[in-house]
């Protein structure tokens, strides 16, 4: 057997004390910098650049690694917390596990991410090993209209993510898209509604939207309210770990993100982001168990799939990198530079030739993965001793947290002033019962869906119609409108505003 | 009948004001950049779309509101002012003092600031924060993450 044979090899480089302490120190690195909101793995890896020039390729790529899984881990336990989503990918996470912290149950939503993120995370390392060659032939059939009709049902898809009006959630999707147009135009280099501010030509970051939507939004709402109605978390913390009830919904619920995580995370432009919300979908249209919490208000499935979709798309998303060279996200092309740094060119070769690296570092997901799970379930019963902070001590530590996290971002004050501004907006988000989940979705993938809308049309002399002749293009979009036909029915959409009212 | 022009929902009425008002000043923001056309795309081409899109969105919502009966009105509410401008006033000055003051005094001013925002504020409380803050972010950002942060202010040099 090839792949047992490969795995042995792997796992025979991953097992050096040496590379187990690197796997082992960049995991801790990566949790924590995963719960300081703002403080992101793309700054991390960025400043750990320069001390890789004194380690070998293999213990430098594992570190790394382990601090993009950490990353992923950690930002997960900031949204179910304090619902600031960590990393983008945690976005989803933060709906339903949120809403379980604050009735108690944090120990339950951060045990079934983690456990979640652990199973998926071991399938996925051996998806890599088994498929990596020809799941890159599936990416080679992409071309730009493809990625752009696979955003546009993506985007669709974020709208069922909203629990309000499914037309106000709509336009947040597109609102998010509009603010990503604040940048400088790739393709042409125009400066675009930047009013002459040379920080708004780099765009906005993601974290300052975050930030000031999600969590200081968030924080001023709470202090609206009378503090005989704030509260914020339940005093009553129902046991550190899930019910049995608990891993009797979670179960189904990993298995299906794992499968949808470790197909969408294959895709170059944020797999492992398409699939924790494409993994939310997949859940909230399942038949609910009588008297199962409603997605919105706490349940675990709502937890548990995107977790395990995400995470099982983080590793498949290496993919890609590994075999195409193609960098799927911020994180793995500071790998890929780190690559080139050691003086291996990432592409279909680095599996030939330095099967050592290629095999070691798929071995080591798997080994800072289970390190990952031994270093965060002993965490929960302290991440929970955290939530009976009085909440007059908590916002501060918050609030202060968040303006470090946003100046360190580009050692610039000019994003922690839009960040008060974003804190502004969103209040009035809140104050209109606009969400801000689609915004965010929007946001991140506005680039990306522009670039390729406008590649695709260069590529059919701007014939639109393209985008449905071809057959990949055509079947996403032909999904993405069923979806919304799903959305609208009666039926259905009644059972949204049920979900709403309850509130 | 009803008089026609009744707000039957406030919130979604001035969501569907904003998103019209968002949508046509980035529509007209647009009409600054090259257009290009379907074939040649320029910087314009996607923003356009997106504005005349968001515009349309807004102006429905707008419609409803003033169409569909909700339990109500669905009120806006009171507005929680003190927590809002202090909070966000409070991020502004951090911004401010950070790259003068240094970490050291930034810290403390952006706690008791912010601690206004509360409705029971205590100087003991608050400076036994301020202390215990200050010493863990020296400790996590500075000592354990090595960030480059200003710590001490300006005038005294670092």
């Amino acid at each position: 057997m090839d792949l047992l044979n490969n795995l042995a090899l792997g796992f025979g480089v991953a097992f050096t004390a040496q590379n187990l302490l690197y796997a082992f120190f960049g995991s801790v690195l990566g949790t924590l910098i995963g719960v300081l909101p703002g403080l992101g793995p793309v700054a991390t890896i960025a400043m750990l650049l320069p001390s890789i020039y004194a380690l070998d390729a293999t213990p430098a790529l594992i570190m790394l690694a382990g601090i993009y899984y950490g990353a992923q881990y950690g930002g997960s336990t900031t949204a179910i917390l304090i619902n600031v989503p960590g990393e983008s990918s945690s976005v989803v996470t933060a709906i339903d596990g949120y809403a379980m912290a604050r009735k108690g149950r944090a120990g339950s939503a951060l045990a079934a991410a983690g456990l979640g993120s652990f199973f998926a995370g071991c399938v996925g390392t051996v998806i890599i090993a088994a498929f990596a060659p020809p799941l890159t032939e599936l990416a080679f059939k992409f071309g730009p209209a493809e990625y752009f009709s696979l955003m546009v049902l993506g985007l669709i898809g974020a709208v069922v993510l909203a629990s309000g009006s499914l037309i106000k959630a709509i336009a947040m999707i597109i609102l998010g898209l509009l603010l990503a147009q604040i940048n400088t135009d790739v393709i042409s280099g125009t400066a675009r509604y930047s009013f002459d501010i040379p920080e708004l030509t780099d765009g906005i970051g993601f974290v300052v939207i975050a930030m000031g939507v999600f969590g200081f939004g968030e924080i001023i709402a709470n202090l609206g309210m009378p503090a005989e109605h704030r509260e914020v978390f339940t005093k009553d913390v129902k046991g550190l770990w899930p019910t049995k009830q608990d891993f009797k919904d979670a179960w189904p619920a990993v298995m299906r993100g794992t499968a949808l995580g470790s197909i969408l995370g294959v895709l170059p432009g944020g797999g492992a982001l398409l699939a924790s919300f494409a993994a939310y979908t997949v859940e909230k249209k399942m038949k609910m168990r009588p008297g199962e919490v409603p997605f919105g208000k706490g349940n675990i499935r709502g937890v548990a799939g995107p977790e395990s979709a995400n995470n099982a798309g983080a590793q498949t998303s290496f993919i890609p990198m590994l075999t195409l060279g193609i960098p799927p996200n911020a994180v793995m092309a500071l790998m890929v530079g780190a690559m080139t740094i050691k003086g291996i060119q990432p592409g279909p070769q680095v599996m030939v030739s330095n099967p050592q690296l290629f095999w070691g570092l798929i071995a080591s997901m798997w080994v800072g993965n289970a390190m990952l799970v031994i270093l965060n379930l002993p965490l929960i019963g302290i991440w929970i001793k955290l939530l009976t902070v009085p909440y007059k001590y908590l916002f501060p530590a918050i609030t202060l947290f968040c303006c470090i996290g946003v100046y360190t971002l580009n050692n610039n004050t000019f994003d922690v002033y839009l960040t008060a501004v974003f804190a502004l907006v969103g209040y009035l988000f809140y104050k209109l019962s606009c969400e801000g989940a689609p915004l965010l979705l929007g946001f991140i993938l506005g680039p990306m869906m522009e670039e390729n809308l406008r590649r695709a049309l260069l590529l059919s002399r701007g014939d639109w119609s393209a985008f449905v002749t071809r057959p990949l293009s055509a079947g996403l979009l032909a999904a993405a409108v069923l979806l919304i036909v799903i959305v609208m029915l009666p039926s259905i959409s009644k059972k949204r505003e049920a979900t709403f009212q309850e509130e | 009948m009803e008089r026609s022009l009744k707000i039957k929902s406030q919130r979604d009425f001035f969501s569907g004001l904003m998103f019209v008002i968002v949508g046509v000043v980035f529509a007209v923001g647009a009409t600054n950049y090259s257009m290009g056309s379907s074939a040649k795309p320029g910087a314009g081409y996607f923003p356009l779309i997106l504005s005349v899109l968001m515009a349309i969105l807004g102006a429905v919502v707008l419609f409803k509101s003033l169409t569909i009966e909700t339990e109500g009105g669905d009120p806006i509410g009171s507005i929680a002012w003190r927590p809002l401008l202090v909070i966000v006033a409070s991020i502004a000055v951090f911004g401010l003092a950070l790259p003068r003051l240094g970490m050291f005094m930034t810290i403390p001013l952006l706690i008791v600031m912010v601690s206004f925002a509360g409705d029971d504020f205590s100087w003991k409380g608050v400076i036994a924060t301020a202390v215990v803050l200050t010493l863990g972010s020296w400790v996590i950002f500075i000592w354990g993450l090595n960030l480059t942060i200003p710590l001490k202010p300006a005038f005294m040099g670092s």
